[in-house]
């Protein structure tokens, strides 16, 4: 079982890496980068949102202040145009951590539907302090040092940038799954106040998920304004983008591993696909609604995890299983 | 005999609600202690007042020769003190093994957990053993959330255990299960009661407790009205005339623990 799973993982990652040395249209290669982009951000967002259960619709701000990190530091520093500027990448998401500690700490004291709402005030906040600031170039954005590396392979590098940090953020994620600190968060998600009659510093754990969740998609935001060549507020602060990641964690199954990765591949490369292809018509929006009402309705849980429980048969398992323990205890002979 | 957990005085209101009053109770240690009253009589919010869920007005806890009024339930539980609900409260959508761990770590700092697995064998086997223990080992690798109404209240009583607290406060450990549930629960209490374990239960089912508990105290309007033996507790007539109503149906009552006390 064990076995079998990290083939898939090994093929997968080799699919990936193959890609877009087979297809060498750019504009698919491009699609395919912010597909990695996108997979990168949901299993991010999936780190905390999905684990603990309280969803943050303001990742935005880790998203752009990653951006906004790239784009001033390689301004002001005058930095060379090139592949140098990948070292800004963790800084931008160190930028964006540093503002997840306080935000998270006010944030993090109220529950499950506050909480929501209260991300989605601090994503409105940074977004229109960045159009009205004038160091981030208000609304008419700023120009990074413009990269100068051939335009057929130009994609190339942020490719395999991307897939970096989606291999990155995996392995992280997969770590925190298999540690007692994700159980924590679990059992947050499960039942907070239980948690915390059971020991679980509720407070400290909250905030160290919500930290490095916003760390990872600030590193995603870094590659996206490299990736541009400019940047504005409207868009580094978009949105779209919270409710994106969102949707496709849940897409795809929140609360696993592989789910959001799932999610983020088909509903990023189909947006991205229907919109160059069928852009002159609203068919692509149609389509995009229908396969979000098929899977909504028949597998609300996700993809991923109606699929595994599909496969293993859990419900008929699950129901044997307690069945005879409650039968050997009607009768007495579990004693 | 040495007083383990004491309550001194407690009063708390919700609003307009006295929810406790003046409320006093001490548990011996090695004891069960029975907490009774009639519904709203504040026997949970008493709990819940313990375990660090709900701030005092008034008075003081005191466990272990510590106050520990204003603590919170993650300190208070780490000091030795775990609780159940009435309402069973389990993690549903993790494996029961996985319900077993949460409670583990009762002496570990919260930066550990950032580093180390969700478990170490150790850790597993005693989770197991315990699980054992309440008779469903079986079911360690199922989703917590599928389990049976009865089958949760056991794993809730288990995942308590496995952090090893000096006294155990059950909150209607009785209610909703079935009669052969409910006298193995009563055997798995007094095992542990042998082994040196302290227990104060509530409870509405006065066959468990009158058959459990050497010491009973009656709750009545956020009071403690009257602290003995269960036989005690029986005859006074402050709890006749509170708690059991009147005269006659208390000589019923009687007549039917006696018999459960022969049988």
């Amino acid at each position: 079982m064990l076995k079998t799973k990290r083939l898939w993982w090994v093929l997968a990652l080799g699919v990936f890496a193959g890609f877009p040395l087979v297809v060498t249209n750019p504009s698919y290669q491009t699609i395919a980068f912010y597909s990695l982009l996108y997979m990168a951000c949901a299993a991010s967002w999936n780190m905390f949102s999905g684990y603990s259960g309280y969803i943050a619709l303001g990742s935005g701000v880790f998203y752009g202040s990653g951006a906004f990190t790239m784009a001033l530091i390689s301004i002001h520093t005058h930095m060379a145009p090139g592949a140098a500027m990948f070292w800004l990448v963790p800084v931008g998401g160190l930028v964006a951590a540093a503002f997840a500690v306080p935000l998270g700490w006010i944030g993090l004291r109220v529950r499950r539907h506050t909480f929501v709402v209260i991300t989605i005030a601090f994503f409105f906040i940074f977004q229109n302090a960045a159009i009205n600031f004038s160091f981030t170039g208000g609304t008419a954005g700023l120009n990074l040092p413009f990269i100068t590396w051939g335009f057929s392979y130009y994609d190339l590098p942020f490719y395999y940038v991307a897939l970096g940090l989606v291999i990155f953020i995996v392995i992280l994620s997969a770590a925190v799954r298999r540690s007692r600190f994700g159980l924590q968060l679990m059992a947050i998600r499960d039942d907070e106040d239980r948690a915390l009659g059971l020991g679980v510093k509720v407070a400290a754990v909250k905030l160290t998920g919500f930290t490095m969740s916003a760390f990872t998609i600030g590193m995603a935001g870094a590659v996206y304004a490299m990736f541009l060549g400019q940047i504005y507020p409207q868009f580094a602060f978009d949105p779209m983008f919270d409710l994106s990641i969102a949707m496709m964690a849940f897409f795809g199954g929140m609360g696993t591993l592989v789910g959001p990765l799932v999610g983020a591949l088909i509903l990023e490369s189909a947006q991205q696909y229907l919109t160059v292809n069928f852009s002159n018509g609203s068919l692509y929006l149609i389509l995009l609604g229908g396969l979000f009402l098929i899977v909504f309705m028949f597998m609300p849980q996700g993809i991923v995890v109606y699929v595994r429980d599909t496969v293993t048969k859990k419900a008929a398992r699950e129901k044997a299983a307690v069945a005879s323990i409650d039968l050997a205890m009607a009768e007495g002979s579990e004693t | 005999m040495t007083t383990l957990l004491s309550v001194q005085g407690v009063s708390r209101a919700f609003g307009g609600v006295q929810a406790l009053n003046d409320c006093s109770l001490e548990v011996e240690k090695g004891s069960i202690t029975g907490l009774i009253g009639p519904n709203g009589s504040g026997k949970t919010t008493l709990f819940n007042v313990i375990t660090g869920y709900v701030k005092p007005d008034a008075g003081a806890v005191m466990f272990d020769g510590q106050f520990i009024t204003y603590a919170r339930p993650d300190d208070v539980f780490s000091r030795g003190i775990g609780r159940t609900f009435q309402l069973t409260r389990i993690f549903g959508q993790i494996s029961v093994l996985e319900n077993m761990l949460v409670a583990t770590q009762r002496e570990e700092s919260w930066l550990r957990g950032l580093t180390r697995s969700k478990s170490s064998k150790a850790e597993v086997e005693t989770a197991m053993e315990w699980l054992d223990f309440v008779g469903i080992a079986r079911l360690a690798d199922l989703q917590a959330g599928a389990l049976s109404y009865g089958q949760r209240k056991l794993l809730e009583l288990a995942y308590v255990l496995v952090a090893d607290p000096d006294v155990i406060l059950l909150d209607e450990p009785a209610g909703g299960v079935n009669l052969t549930l409910i006298n193995q629960i009563a055997d798995r209490i007094r095992t542990l009661n042998r082994d040196g374990k302290t227990f104060l239960i509530v409870e509405h089912n006065m066959e468990f407790v009158m058959s459990l508990c050497e010491s009973v105290t009656v709750m009545h309007q956020g009071t403690s009205l009257v602290s003995g033996t269960p036989s005690e507790v029986r005859n006074n007539p402050l709890v006749l005339d509170a708690y059991l109503g009147g005269g006659e149906e208390v000589e019923e009552e009687e007549d039917a623990s006696q018999g459960i006390a022969h049988g």
